[in-house]
């Protein structure tokens, strides 16, 4: 078997499916790209994450207040959690998507995980900012 | 490419997970998948962690306090190992991005690659824990 068999196109789509390029989600390849491109984000910062929780084990909420004064802890902080929001609300949906599938509760599930999702990122994003911006000379 | 077949065309189907023959591809696959709705809890926790960091010391002490908790470790145990598995995920579906590693050889060992990876990468994490005072 060649390398390239598995990516010759069959005849399963139309030419006019092909030239509106929706694919059977109608809204083209977006969700996956942004999955894909927020992962690549992800990934070097939720190992900061660990990084950084491992540093802050059994710190008090002085010190790491102080911690995340510091400007450079409080951006990555704050786009670690937004780039995982973004990547994980979009891969949670598409399970919903797979596994339910009556259309209230599939509805219902996909806009509750994109509320949840919004939430924790306003919530999270307010509480870093308030913080960072807060915190005086502590040590 | 200009020949368009009339009536319902033959879509493939993805089998469904009764069906399939257990095997490291699908392990990953589906291992993947529970990671990924841990992380999104996860993800919650962190922004909870940074809502009580705001909320001041006691609030702080409480919230760590839950996370210090049997319970609380061994979610974040699990968090751990699917950060890792997450990131090796990653790498190797940006590697199948640009085509490669779709030779069953190749996908069932990068597939194992990530497994290993994130095992090891918990353990040391957790003994690091440990050491820094988590136990």
């Amino acid at each position: 078997m060649s390398k390239n068999d598995i990516f010759q196109p069959i005849q399963f789509r139309t030419p006019l499916s092909r030239a509106r390029g929706m694919g059977s989600s109608h809204h083209g390849v977006s969700h996956f790209i942004t999955e894909r491109v927020s992962g690549l984000a992800l990934a070097p910062l939720s190992l900061w994450g660990v990084y950084s929780a491992l540093k802050l084990i059994g710190a008090d909420q002085h010190t790491v207040a102080a911690w995340l004064g510091q400007p450079l802890n409080a951006v990555l902080l704050v786009l670690l959690l937004v780039s995982a929001l973004v990547h994980l609300s979009n891969a949670v949906q598409v399970v919903i998507e797979d596994y339910i599938h009556r259309f209230t509760s599939k509805s219902a599930l996909v806009i509750g995980n994109l509320f949840v999702c919004v939430l924790a990122g306003a919530v999270g994003i307010f509480s870093i900012l308030k913080v960072a911006l807060t915190v005086t000379g502590a040590h | 490419m200009t020949d368009t077949s009339r009536g319902l065309p033959e879509r493939p189907m993805s089998p469904h997970l009764q069906v399939w023959r257990w095997h490291i591809t699908m392990a990953c696959s589906i291992l993947h998948r529970a990671c990924v709705v841990g992380l999104w809890v996860g993800a919650v926790i962190l922004a909870g962690w940074a809502a009580a960091l705001a909320a001041g010391p006691d609030a702080y002490a409480g919230y760590t306090a839950v996370l210090g908790s049997p319970i609380g470790k061994l979610v974040l145990l699990g968090e751990t190992f699917a950060v890792f598995f997450n990131v090796a995920y990653t790498i190797r579906q940006t590697f199948w991005d640009t085509g490669k590693g779709f030779q069953p050889r190749i996908a069932d060992m990068t597939g194992a690659m990530a497994i290993a990876f994130a095992v090891v990468a918990t353990i040391v994490t957790w003994v690091i824990a440990g050491a820094n005072g988590a136990f």
